[in-house]
């Protein structure tokens, strides 16, 4: 290009324009009483112009690119209504993902909103809050796309109807619920370890990556469109992360055995929650791209092992009980899917028994594994079912009172035997499915023992009544259409009909 | 112990000539192609130059234009007017 235009200002001084000296110590009250909470958790900032943004995106580029992105998202969007592109899916049971995904990740975005819309008034530093600010127009944008681009499905399948109201109630919901809830009512420096460094950093990879490539490879247009959109505002997100870390490791080395202790708690409760999505991957995708144990390798041995060689020089580890979660990665998406397998009756999609070229895949897929203890409960509970003896559980589960996960995992050295650990407080005992969860509940006790656990709500008849039937009205299923064997549901019956269509046209 | 780092684009025609960009720039990354996606890894360093995007685009690259393609990246960021850069400390 020989005639370059010239911008009048680089792209450091225009960002420098936008982040420096617009902020002022204040006068009438004391800089404290303003931002009240910036430095009760212990962190120690000497100098806030130390935070760098890599991304040097200034409003006006801000606004420009995400018009932009949503202009693209909606055509996509408005023309798979039009075009009833939910016809052009691998298969009805994949819509079963989207119902995980409406009720369990949309709503954390409008939670990643919250979170973020508060942090970004209460640090004193403009840089992190023009960041946080701009983050949290982002997750708006990202749970109303998601919204809008679902409520197509919501036309045909079951279960989409009631996501929010869902979300609050539903008890394999409080799973995702509670890590948000968990952040958002910790100080603003957690929230950012948490939210932006080991959700957003260390784990959405895992979360929105694989799975919209899955998405891309069952046909669904509209699911990887909003994914990718939002994704690249997640790039974004993810260098906010490893900004936030690096600005306090930086800024006093008292801040690092912090850190370390919000990295090794954050990273596990994460690990935690992403069970459902290795069940996603595993079992939900009728045609799969990687298998999560895959996913894991790639994301977070190899990217996180990077990552954390690099953290080192600061005098950070890997995060404690890294090696349990690499071993739980041959397990865990099994182990969700039995749990979810026992309770559909209680649920608002299906699960299944996969077909046999399913099952070859995971065969090949977890050699060390799957052969050896999943694959005869599975067929087991195929043979049960093809005889009309389809299994459910019809007692409820015990909850982990940190992630809230039924306690159905097992120790990963000796996969027939139920984990779990023991801790007293005040008294009482308290159930956790795991060391991890185990340290993180003893180290706040006091925040833990308030958990709005599902299971103890029920019995303690704050949800709707006393029998299953009753709680499933309260949390605003539809019987018989939304929860169940996918087997006889009437999605099932629908997308047959379509397929019948199709090969009579 | 690897230092790969990675950055991963839409696979469309906006991202395209940013993947042929850092091929042409990045001699050493493998390119990885996913349903939807594809995912370039190198060891160390990897560079997008506005100057080699833009002979390959024919027009005026902005290298935050970079915001509509990608989907996700690990490695340090430095973003500058005439490059993209994403590196660990070595
Ligand atoms: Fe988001
Ligand atoms: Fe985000
Ligand atoms: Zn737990």
């Amino acid at each position: 290009m020989a005639e370059k235009r010239k911008k009048k200002l680089g792209i450091k001084q225009r960002y420098s324009m936008l982040t420096r000296g617009l902020g002022w110590d204040t006068t009438y009250q004391d800089m404290d009483k303003v931002f009240p909470y910036d430095n009760y958790e212990g962190i120690i900032i000497h100098d806030w112009e130390g935070w760098e943004d890599p991304f040097r995106l200034t409003m006006d580029a801000y606004w420009k690119f995400q018009s932009e992105k949503e202009k693209k998202l909606y055509a996509v969007i408005d023309s798979f209504a039009q075009n009833n592109g939910h016809l052009g899916i691998t298969d009805a049971r994949y819509v079963n993902a989207l119902k995980l995904f409406l009720t369990g990740v949309s709503p954390l975005e409008y939670q990643a909103a919250r979170g973020f819309t508060h942090v970004g008034r209460h640090f004193r530093g403009v840089g992190p809050r023009v960041a946080c600010q701009m983050q949290a127009i982002d997750e708006l944008r990202h749970v109303q796309t998601q919204i809008h681009s679902m409520s197509h499905y919501n036309k045909y399948f079951d279960g989409l109807h009631s996501a929010p109201h869902m979300h609050d109630r539903v008890w394999y919901l409080s799973v995702p619920k509670s890590f948000f809830d968990d952040a958002r009512t910790a100080g603003p420096f957690e929230f950012l370890t948490s939210i932006s460094f080991a959700f957003e950093y260390v784990l959405t990879n895992l979360l929105f990556v694989p799975f919209m490539s899955g998405a891309a490879f069952n046909g669904d247009m509209a699911t990887v469109t909003f994914g990718f959109s939002a994704q690249s505002d997640e790039a974004r997100h993810m260098t906010l992360g490893l900004e936030v870390i690096k600005f306090m490791l930086e800024q006093d080395e008292r801040n690092i055995p912090i850190v370390q202790r919000w990295m090794d708690k954050w990273f596990w409760r994460g690990t935690r929650m992403l069970a459902l999505v290795a069940m996603m991957m595993d079992y939900m995708l009728p045609k799969r791209v990687m298998s999560w144990r895959e996913a894991w390798d790639i994301y977070f041995t190899e990217a996180g092992g990077a990552l954390f060689a690099d953290l080192a020089r600061y005098g950070i580890k890997p995060p404690k009980y890294a090696d349990i979660a690499t071993k739980e990665a041959e397990h865990i998406s099994h182990q969700a899917w039995h749990i979810f397998y026992n309770y559909t009756h209680a649920a608002a999609f299906h699960t299944w028994v996969p077909e046999k070229d399913e099952l070859d895949w995971l065969s090949e897929k977890y050699p060390n594994t799957f052969d050896k203890y999943y694959r005869p409960r599975l067929e087991y509970l195929d043979k049960e079912e093809k005889a009309g003896r389809r299994f459910y559980n019809d007692t409820l589960p015990m909850l982990c009172q940190v992630c809230q996960i039924p306690m159905g995992f097992t120790d990963m050295d000796d996969p027939t035997t139920i984990s779990f650990e023991v801790s007293e407080y005040k008294d009482d005992k308290y159930h956790t499915c795991s060391l991890g969860c185990k340290d993180i509940f003893d180290y706040e006790p006091a925040k833990y023992v308030q958990a709005w656990l599902p299971v103890h709500q029920i019995y303690q008849g704050n949800c709707g009544g006393a029998e299953i039937p009753d709680v499933l009205k309260w949390y605003n299923f539809n019987l018989g259409a939304d929860n169940m064997e996918y087997n006889g549901s009437p999605d099932q019956k629908l997308w047959d009909e379509w397929q019948a269509h199709r090969k009579k046209a | 112990m690897s230092r790969v780092v990675s950055i991963t684009l839409q696979n469309n025609d906006d991202a395209r000539p940013i993947i042929e960009a850092i091929e042409k720039d990045n001699p050493e990354a493998t390119v990885n192609i996913y349903p939807g996606m594809v995912k370039i890894d190198c060891e160390g360093r990897l560079i997008i130059k506005q100057e080699t995007v833009e002979e390959l685009l024919g027009r005026e690259w902005d290298v935050q234009e970079l915001h509509l393609s990608i989907i996700s990246m690990g490695g340090n960021v430095d973003e500058e007017d005439d490059y993209f850069e994403l590196s660990w400390n070595l």
